[in-house]
């Protein structure tokens, strides 16, 4: 017992000399980034709180919760981003994008893919660090789609996007909190009696997850994201194998050039995704039951669809203009129009990726 | 083979990542920005996902 504490005791300890050496080496501003990506690892993990097993349970089982926590989370951030966003433009910024096909494709994609895998951009990277071999393989082809999807974006967005449309200020903010109340009334009523009340524990994890995007929006700047993040790992990794991107608009941009050259510790993005790996490694092995488990195996065909899926989740999510969390839970909270449409487009490709998964041999049908 | 494997992977992985970046771009703490965005006074500059067009149309004329 004695020696289970002080183990535990050692992994906080742990945490916090990593969080206080990219203070000393890179800034405070991106220690607190690295900190607020533990938090959001320990949640999501400790707390089993997620964003696709919630859609699945809904499309299958009718078990709205999940969905519902996560509405109760974005309308909690949003009663604090929206208005800070119109009183301070300039050194707060959205996630605001706009609406388009390639936006309305790539959302659907990604709703398919993340239910073949079982993990959106969160919940793959949270996924990876507790052991799921699943989401291991397929992260690194997500940070592989997400560079070419992109390294490939303008030819997309060419095929039509609308300005961007935001509900701003008080007006923007009653509207966004309707638009979150009618939501989580529809999924209540098409849920199944006796399975619509919120569990302790998502009630819990919907607040802290909602204080922690806050923090994050007023540290940083800017909402809580992921796929940027994944992108500039693989664009940083094809830089140094001698890959020409001087031929894409996206990477040969001067900000994109400017972050390439740039360590990830200044990177908001890549701070927060790696702070979700190792605070999920950390809730795993806190648990000190969870990493003994044996891992599934799996035939060729599924490891294949596998790769494919990590590839369609980071491609589409550029197009996307986001994952589950970038379009979805921030693109919402502050007000982007094109949040709602993601919300839509990529909960139908979810009836699709579910059953992919089923045909793929990922489940047993 | 355990998730205890597989987990150590993907942090060793991760650690590599890192570590391999700060070979190549090593940090700066000089010219770390001030502690929190919010009443700093500068503009937001970090990527971010959503961002993609408006990034651009800043940095590439004609875009």
């Amino acid at each position: 017992m004695m020696r289970m504490v002080l183990f535990r005791i050692a992994l906080i300890l742990t945490a916090l000399i990593l969080v206080v050496l990219v203070s000393l080496f890179s800034g405070v501003r991106f220690g607190i980034m690295l900190l607020a990506g533990f938090g959001f690892g320990v949640v999501l993990e400790g707390l089993r709180f997620g964003f696709a097993g919630p859609w699945r349970a809904m499309i299958l089982h009718r078990e709205p919760a999940g969905i519902l926590a996560q509405l109760l989370a974005i309308g909690l951030v949003a009663c604090v981003a929206i208005p800070m966003l119109a009183a301070h433009p300039t050194e707060l910024s959205g996630a605001q994008a706009p609406i388009g096909w390639a936006m309305i494709g790539g959302a659907f994609v990604f709703g398919a893919a993340m239910q073949i895998i079982l993990g959106c951009g969160s919940g793959t990277l949270v996924n990876a660090g507790s052991g799921n071999p699943v989401s291991l393989v397929a992260l690194p082809f997500f940070a592989l789609g997400s560079f070419a999807g992109a390294y490939h974006i303008f030819w997309w967005t060419d095929l039509g996007t609308l300005p961007i449309i935001t509900l701003k200020g008080g007006t923007g903010l009653v509207a966004t909190l309707i638009g979150l109340i009618v939501t989580a009334g529809i999924f209540f009523m098409l849920g199944k009696k006796g399975s619509r009340g919120l569990p302790r524990r998502y009630i819990i994890a919907a607040i802290l997850i909602a204080v922690l995007a806050i923090c994050n929006l007023l540290v940083a700047g800017q909402p809580w994201g992921v796929v940027y993040g994944l992108g500039l790992w693989a664009a940083k990794g094809a830089v140094m194998l001698g890959f020409d991107i001087s031929s894409s608009i996206f990477w040969a941009a001067s900000s994109s050039v400017g972050r390439l050259n740039s360590s990830v510790l200044t990177d908001y993005t890549s701070l927060t995704n790696i702070g979700m790996v190792i605070g999920a490694v950390g809730v795993s092995v806190w648990r000190n039951r969870d990493l003994s488990q044996p891992v599934p195996s799996y035939p060729l065909r599924t490891w294949f669809a596998v790769i494919v899926a990590g590839l369609a989740l980071g491609y589409a999510s550029r197009l996307a203009f986001g994952c589950n969390v970038g379009a979805f839970f921030s693109g919402i909270s502050t007000g982007s129009l094109h949040g709602w449409v993601w919300f839509i487009a990529a909960f139908m490709g979810a009836f699709l990726g579910i059953r992919i998964r089923f045909f793929v041999g990922l489940e047993p049908s | 083979m355990t998730r205890g494997l597989t987990s150590t992977i993907a942090l060793a992985g991760l650690f590599i990542l890192v570590g391999i970046d700060i070979w190549v771009t090593p940090p700066n703490p000089y010219q770390s920005p001030p502690l929190v965005a919010f009443g700093s006074g500068f503009s937001a500059s970090g990527g971010f996902c959503g961002n993609l067009l408006n990034e651009i149309s800043t940095t590439v004329p004609g875009q």
